[in-house]
């Protein structure tokens, strides 16, 4: 099953009534999945809106009465949606996001790239907010990962991007589902539905009272402390003993696992730290990893984004070299091979 | 002694914030008359912009969802389409419908989203301090085209009720004005159809409501509700548009 249609299979399985989306390279096949099986589905909604723009705003809606509502899209159409996940963030509204990003910027390519890190970690459109990211490395998480996204965009009222690129997206692998699809998709008991044996409510983000504003802020602020505190997961690959380890997210942390076993075949003590949950990153984690060696090897399919946490993370205690490819040219797992080997002799580590 | 008048039970006890002469208070209170006299106040979304309008839930006793600047139209089409047997309103005005959110408002017509979308046309943008709109009328001296609008650079006004009457989705669409007692019984019938419309499963209905601004048009009360007549009216003409629906109005 290619990633797009496992992703979409998932979201069915986790009980997704609404899907918007709109045609772009390289996430389609989801879009397309949806309009095959969701659509057919008694009670569920499949729309291919107008623009990136109008299907973010139809999840908002779908939202709103309590919904299961989702929407996919690849780079250049994360940045027309910014502004309804904003909004979105400001009226804690639950939503699953999914970008399989491509090249940019502008147009870009439509091959794999990770140059969408800053975009989804850093809140992405306008204001004092954070989404949940989450950045699946294998068909299989991809899958695993849709399933956890409707779980915490429900939990905390947060938006979550599911953040994959083009590879994840078109390959194919094999997939376990771990859930049956309910026979009834869920609703939320807050949803707007009409005041119906109860006072009318309504949902804003705007405020003509600063204080007011600030209040929300604050209080936006102290859940995504307790998502820190309890959403922040990493995989540790082979670090126990390492004396250089790869930091790498999604398919770059797949390619960079190859090339580490390799390292490994030839005598190299080399790990690798992935963060699975792109925000929250995993700080500690990290840090704690500079107790045993204090060089770092951050490898990204972009000019080099993640490396600023990773190296905010460390506060200073670890050596942090980049390779980066950008553009949406995929290094094989041989060419990063070369790279570790010529960084680990370089700074003396094969003793 | 019977009381024959009095505020509607979906409009809340509250102070409108709107300048003397404004027509968003008669439009609100018409809508409100509308929702009790359907019976449908416990089962209505208001889906209101921002703008002058974005503190509508202040006023309307309905669920209601503040929603981005121009997406009514597909914020209301995610509503009713995750909970069709709710009763879905957009409340958009003339920058919001007829020039950021021209697409999500077109394209839910186009999808006959069985919708009620009431398209306040007051000439400029109000809230952010009479800036020129998609239909502000040519020659009119807004702060964003002090010398008068000028078709050369600015375009004509834009008809987007005739725009919308020509899309097939669209069930009914009808052009009003709260102007004169008269025109406002003629508002209120056109916003019943328009909900009634819903209730019967037609489609997108919309009706366009020319609305008096009388703060930015720099003029008197009395005189904005002239200009309405006078000028704006020769422009967009009132009445009706489209209407695929086989019925009559309803009262």
């Amino acid at each position: 099953m290619t990633g797009n249609a496992a992703i979409a299979e998932a979201a069915i399985r986790a009980g997704c009534q609404c899907y918007f989306g709109y045609p772009i390279t390289p996430q389609t096949e989801l879009t397309e999945y949806m309009a095959a099986n969701l659509s057919r589905r008694p009670g569920c909604t499949f729309i291919q809106a107008e623009s990136e723009i109008a299907a973010i705003n139809m999840v908002l809606g779908a939202s709103v009465t309590g919904a299961r509502a989702m929407t996919s899209s690849s780079s250049p159409g994360m940045s027309l949606k910014q502004e309804g996940i904003s909004y979105m963030a400001a009226s804690q509204l639950p939503a699953v996001i999914v970008n399989m990003s491509r090249g940019g910027p502008g147009l870009g390519s439509i091959a794999a790239a990770q140059s969408d890190y800053f975009q989804s970690t850093r809140g992405g459109g306008h204001g004092d907010y954070r989404t949940i990211v989450l950045a699946p490395s294998s068909v299989q998480e991809l899958a695993d990962a849709t399933h956890r996204a409707f779980e915490l965009t429900e939990k905390y009222s947060i938006p979550v991007i599911l953040l994959g690129d083009g590879m994840l997206g078109q390959m194919m692998e094999p997939v376990e589902f771990k859930h049956e699809a309910p026979a009834v998709p869920p609703v939320r008991p807050n949803g707007l539905r009409g005041a119906k044996g109860r006072p009318s409510r309504f949902i804003r983000s705007f405020t003509s009272n600063p204080a007011e504003l600030e209040e929300l802020n604050w209080s936006l602020y102290r859940r995504y402390q307790q998502v820190q505190e309890n959403e922040t997961t990493c995989e540790n690959f082979m670090t126990d003993d390492a004396q250089l380890i790869v930091t790498a997210f999604g398919i770059a942390a797949r390619i960079a696992k190859g090339a580490i076993t390799n390292a490994r075949a030839q005598g190299m003590k080399v790990g690798m730290f992935r963060p699975v949950t792109l925000w929250p990153f995993p700080k500690q984690q990290l840090k704690d990893l500079s107790q045993k060696t204090k060089y770092f090897l951050d490898f990204e399919m972009n000019m080099g984004q993640m490396i600023d946490d990773v190296k905010l993370s460390l506060e200073g205690s670890g050596d942090v070299t980049f390779y980066g490819r950008p553009g949406g040219v995929v290094p094989t797992s041989s060419e990063v091979q070369r790279v570790i080997t010529r960084l680990y002799y370089q700074k003396g580590l094969n003793g | 002694m019977e009381k024959i008048f009095t505020r509607p039970k979906s409009l809340k006890n509250a102070v409108f914030h709107y300048c003397p002469g404004c027509g968003h208070s008669i439009i609100h209170r018409l809508i409100c008359e509308v929702i009790d006299e359907l019976n449908i106040q416990d089962k209505t979304i208001g889906v209101p912009p921002p703008g002058c309008s974005v503190f509508a839930y202040y006023y309307f006793d309905v669920d209601m969802i503040e929603c981005p600047h121009g997406r009514g139209g597909a914020v209301a089409t995610g509503i009713k389409r995750a909970n069709p047997e709710s009763v879905v309103f957009t409340y958009q005005g003339d920058g919001d419908l007829a020039a950021i959110g021209t697409a999500e408002t077109l394209h839910a017509a186009n999808r006959g989203e069985n919708l009620t979308a009431i398209f306040i046309n007051n000439a400029v943008y109000g809230m952010t301090g009479g800036q020129m709109a998609p239909t502000t009328m040519l020659g009119m001296k807004t702060t964003t085209s002090p010398y008068g609008r000028d078709a050369k650079f600015d375009g004509h006004p834009i008809k987007m009720s005739e725009i919308i009457g020509q899309v097939e989705g669209a069930c009914y669409v009808e052009r009003v004005a709260v102007n004169s007692p008269a025109n406002i019984r003629k508002a209120r019938k056109a916003i019943k159809k328009a909900f009634q419309n819903q209730l019967d499963g037609k489609g997108y209905s919309l009706v366009e409501i020319l609305s008096p601004c009388p703060t930015n048009w720099k003029m008197s009360a009395i005189d904005s509700w002239n200009w309405v007549d006078e000028v704006m009216s020769k422009k967009f003409p009132l009445g009706l548009i489209k209407d695929t629906t086989g019925k009559t109005h309803a009262d």
